[in-house]
């Protein structure tokens, strides 16, 4: 049972559901949060877990033998991102832009080209509590966020997982989403949480994932996002007031559920919501 | 020589192109015969790495030198490894930059001048 938190614009609270929905199941069940937004993990801030586990994440990528290379330019055929050309009469690599296929190795006649083992950023595992964490970190000026995430997912051992999504509707938000029984789409009433609400329900519907929406700061903006999900027959799952203490809570690196002990019923009543919106 | 501009149509008065990878049109120019044709950017449906894409294109041309705008880090290594002169001029028509070429006024650069997607 994975349920992944995302959203079209960022800011808008996933990580805030994600991490309170994850502390009351975890009242319950197992249940582990895998942070997939490589690029900015935060759900650590809340959770502040003991990180007892950490590997790297790498690829292969291309290193030329220069007496090998004939300069045929196979190699430059083979790779769709433009990571090895023929120029100067041998074959030259950007790293950076390799994404680790290996089609240029299998398709060189000479031999030329070995793989070495190139890193992509770290995972890293513990626990808060009773809650099993995991979060990749992707290293600073590496652009191949993708195979950092899958890393993240590989690491899922509990039946119940809740993935911290990045923001957005791009590869890496896919390959997040992908697999996932349900999507919580995090939104606000704002003109741009509206917008971005679509893309992300675009994407959804593309995957053919469930989903409902958590409207956070609800009772600011205008009623636009209420009547686009009505009229879209999509769930408002949760409601989570626009209110000066939560936000303190929450710049304090703390759990709503910790602070407003009402709140654990409206996130187990959140997590019913969606057991019921879930395909069978 | 061979010499390919960037430029921004496909006339030797269309104004130069200040990026490479994404410019509109590659003027190829032969100093010697004066002999000219515009091509429309031959990488310019894919995604990234044009810089590259770019050099080995000018490669298999024959092309010399190049007179753009700018270039990134990816498109200043790969010219170099292709052993094709690169020219900054700013501004004006295609046909003033090569004239400031022949004449030996433009700068030639070995590294990159902007950095790493500036041409997005």
């Amino acid at each position: 049972m994975q349920v992944a938190v995302a959203s079209g614009k960022g800011g808008t609270g996933k990580t805030t559901v994600a991490v309170n929905l994850a502390y009351v199941l975890a009242q319950e069940m197992p249940v582990e949060l895998l942070d997939c937004d490589v690029e900015e993990p935060n759900a650590h801030l809340f959770l502040h877990p003991t990180l007892n586990e950490m590997h790297e994440v790498k690829i292969l990528v291309p290193e030329v033998e220069r007496s090998r290379c004939r300069g045929c330019g196979r190699c430059a055929e083979a790779c769709a991102f433009n990571a090895i050309a023929v120029l100067g009469d041998k074959a030259l690599v950007f790293p950076e832009l390799c994404h680790g296929c290996g089609g240029c190795v299998r398709v060189c006649p000479a031999q030329a080209l070995r793989e070495e083992p190139r890193r992509l950023g770290v995972i890293q595992s513990g626990s808060s509590g009773p809650v099993s964490f995991v979060q990749g970190r992707l290293d600073v000026g590496t652009p191949l966020v993708v195979p950092v995430v899958h890393a993240v997912k590989e690491q899922s051992r509990e039946k119940v997982t809740i993935l911290d999504a990045p923001p957005g509707t791009s590869c890496p938000v896919v390959a997040t989403l992908t697999g996932s029984d349900y999507a919580i789409l995090v939104t606000e009433p704002s003109p741009f949480g509206l917008n971005d609400l679509k893309l992300a329900v675009e994407l959804v519907r593309e995957l053919g994932i469930p989903h409902g929406v958590v409207l956070n700061r609800a009772g600011l903006g205008t009623e636009e996002v209420q009547e686009y999900c009505h009229h879209e027959g999509i769930p408002i799952l949760l409601r989570i007031p626009f209110d000066r203490r939560f936000a303190e809570t929450i710049a304090h690196g703390r759990l709503l559920v910790e602070d407003f002990p009402d709140w654990r019923g409206e996130f187990r009543a959140l997590w019913d919501r969606v057991q019921g919106g879930l395909k069978v | 020589m061979k010499v390919a501009i960037t430029a921004q149509g496909s006339s030797l008065d269309a104004a130069l192109a200040p990026r490479f990878g994404r410019c509109q049109y590659l003027l190829l120019c032969n100093t010697a015969g004066g002999d000219w044709q515009a091509v429309p950017n031959p990488v310019a449906s894919q995604p990234g790495g044009v810089g590259i894409a770019m050099a080995q294109y000018l490669t298999k041309e024959k092309v010399q030198a190049l007179i753009t705008g700018n270039l990134g880090p990816n498109a200043a290594r790969a010219l170099a490894a292709a052993g094709i002169g690169a020219y900054i001029a700013q501004g004006g028509s295609a046909t003033a930059a090569l004239q400031a070429f022949v004449e030996g006024r433009l700068e030639q650069v070995t590294g990159p001048t902007v950095s790493a997607h500036s041409g997005m």
